[in-house]
């Protein structure tokens, strides 16, 4: 297991100001930071500026699977074994409408949470953490050197930080 | 500490009030938790040793008698796959629509959603009465190479059932990990465990959050036209048939109303006793229970039009065992449960026009009790009374459930607030992230709008 990598943790009160910090830390080049958010906030996304989640690609796939599964299985399996139900024909679009249909939601949904578990593993961030960071503050962790620590810990504090403190 | 306690008037609650008030409830229970606990516990025994006899003496136990072979199993089926619908409406449907009410109500119906699916899937179980055989509604490779009849509505009752309690769970369980975060960072003892294992690592970083609202807000997209769907599928069990008053092009829509109406019930039954019981009047107000009751008037309204739908397209069609069926609903010897339905769910929604009304929580409670009671006897009028009274006289029959079904019925209910019971004392049964959601972050600088 990688260890946690030592930096700069600092806590906000307010959104702007950890977006103000954000945008800070961008310009001087810093891209690994972590921010910590209690709830999703789209100031804080849009200034952290990740592209658009691929978690919609999955879905996608999932239910285009699902419902290629769906008239496929239902199709096959009528000509398979083939009898004549109800004097309609074996391979019967119309009510396979539904099986092709269940199974693209089905497929979809179940492709959209092994997506996000996927990806948020991928793009795991290892660093410092607070539980008050789940609770009612805003987090943003920096990993760095020692050497640059006091000038982080300055740019944070004057961008609005109203606490930061060294993690190793 | 740090926190984002911010200049509000004292009466808004602040992020950490949110965390810390959802979390007082899942503290120790009163003794009332565990009397309760009890006698579901001992309801539920009784329905499983009705259970276990039926499965040892086999369905003749039961009250079916040619020709009424669906009887209270299938009715009690419908009944709890309906009440799963407003769930998936409140938490899917009114999420697309930015509806911000729903935030304090959602995740009670959610969870509702995904119970009583557990309940509607054991009834058909129970109805082929050998459950061990229930696995042949799958299909799957057997020994003859015979697959099952993709052109039976049962068939795609069976897809339709087992994709929404698998979608319903998945929606679940992804909104609670925020939550559940939430709590683990304030736990202690054994749930301090229980929450670290099912928070699966949340911290709420920008990475995460930037899928998870992706995959939120496309498990929401699926979930929609999933809930307009399942009951539909349900609907068609019957409409498809040619059974006078089951062979009606109305029965689809007319089945989602309805069963948005008898959830929305149920949600307003299970939320009255929670919101007392859990001191939550601060987020669970009078106003969430107006909008419901709102829901329940829109749905009641629609439910009541297709009654008279029905029996005017009886009437218009001019078909004589159409207009026979449903004479014998009103006036046959199942008069009691039409009047009943009628009643509960055609006349009652009307008291809904008084705001008095939508905004007395006791009024609304006993309302809503009345209206599950409606909905399970629509069923059973659909169903039973149908199927008694078909095209020839002599194959005509009456249906008397016995004591097996109704202990299974009561049973269910048993079943059902069990897992409530449960879920409410171990997980948030308010979205802490949610109401944080609709609740403005604290600034340093003005925001002119």
């Amino acid at each position: 297991m990688k260890r946690q990598p030592s930096g700069v943790l600092a806590t906000f009160r307010e959104v702007d100001a950890a977006t103000d910090a954000i945008k800070a830390l961008k310009e001087l080049a810093y891209k690994d930071f972590i921010v910590y958010t209690p709830v999703p906030n789209v100031e804080v996304a849009a200034a952290v500026g990740h592209k658009v989640s691929p978690v919609r690609i999955w879905t996608l796939i999932g239910g285009l699977l699902g419902v290629t599964t769906g008239f496929a299985m239902t199709l096959w399996m009528s000509y398979d074994y083939p009898i004549v139900v109800g004097g309609k024909p074996l391979g019967s679009i119309v009510p396979y409408v539904v099986i092709g249909f269940e199974l693209t939601i089905l497929f979809g949904a179940i492709a959209t949470v092994l997506g996000v578990a996927y990806n948020a593993w991928r793009t795991n961030q290892r660093g410092a953490f607070d539980p008050r960071f789940t609770n009612d503050t805003i987090g943003i962790f920096v990993p760095c050197p020692d050497k640059r620590c006091k000038a982080l810990e300055e740019l944070l504090t004057e961008n609005g930080a109203v606490e930061v403190r060294y993690e190793t | 500490m740090a926190t984002l306690a911010q200049p509000q008037p004292d009466t808004l609650p602040t992020y950490d009030d949110v965390t810390r008030d959802v979390a007082a409830t899942l503290g120790r229970p009163r003794p009332g938790y565990f009397v309760l606990l009890g006698i579901v516990l001992v309801v539920l025994a009784i329905g499983a040793v009705a259970l276990l006899y039926q499965v040892r003496y086999g369905l003749g136990v039961a009250g079916y008698r040619p020709p009424v072979l669906w009887g209270v199993y299938i009715t009690t089926f419908v009944f709890w796959v309906g009440i799963a619908h407003s769930g998936t409406l409140i938490s899917a449907i009114l999420y697309l629509f930015r509806s911000a009410w729903r935030t304090s109500v959602y995740r009670t119906a959610e969870a509702m959603t995904v119970f009583a699916v557990m309940t509607a899937g054991l009834f058909p179980l129970i109805h082929v009465g050998r459950i061990w055989y229930a696995y042949w509604l799958f299909p799957y490779p057997n020994q003859r190479q015979l697959w099952v009849n993709f052109k039976s509505p049962l068939v795609w009752d069976v897809f339709a059932v087992s994709t929404y309690f698998t979608v319903s769970t998945c929606f679940l369980i992804v909104g609670l990990i925020p939550d559940i975060a939430a709590i683990r960072d304030l736990a202690t003892g054994w749930r301090k465990k229980l929450y670290k294992l099912t928070a699966l690592s949340w911290r709420g970083t920008d990475q995460q959050w930037r899928h998870y609202t992706r995959a939120y807000l496309y498990l929401a997209a699926l979930a929609t036209p999933l809930v307009l769907s399942v009951h539909s599928v349900v609907s068609w069990d019957f409409a498809m048939s040619i059974v006078p008053g089951w062979h009606a092009t109305v029965f689809a829509p007319y089945f989602v109303a309805g069963a948005i109406y008898s959830g929305v019930a149920m949600v307003v039954t299970l939320l009255v006793p929670l919101r007392k019981v859990f001191k939550m009047e601060q987020y669970i107000t009078v106003r969430h229970f107006e909008n419901l009751a709102k829901l329940l008037l829109l749905t009641g309204l629609i439910v009541g039009y297709a009654y008279g739908i029905e029996y005017f397209i009886a009437w218009y069609s001019g078909n004589p065992f159409e207009r026979a069926s449903f004479w014998n609903r009103a006036f046959g010897e199942y008069w009691w449960a039409t009047w009943t339905m009628i009643l509960c769910n055609g006349v009652l929604p009307f008291f809904l026009l008084f705001k008095k009304i939508r905004t007395s929580i006791p009024a609304l409670f006993v309302l809503s009790l009345f209206v599950n009671l409606g909905m399970w006897f629509e069923r059973f009028v659909i169903i039973v009374v149908s199927l008694s009274f078909e095209y020839e006289p002599y194959a005509m029959g009456h249906y008397t459930p016995s004591w097996v079904e109704f202990a299974i019925l009561a049973g269910s209910f048993a079943w059902f607030f069990l897992w409530f019971l449960l879920f409410a004392k171990n997980f948030p049964t308010v979205s802490i992230t949610e109401v944080k959601e609709i609740m403005p972050m604290p600034r340093k600088r003005r925001v002119h709008t």
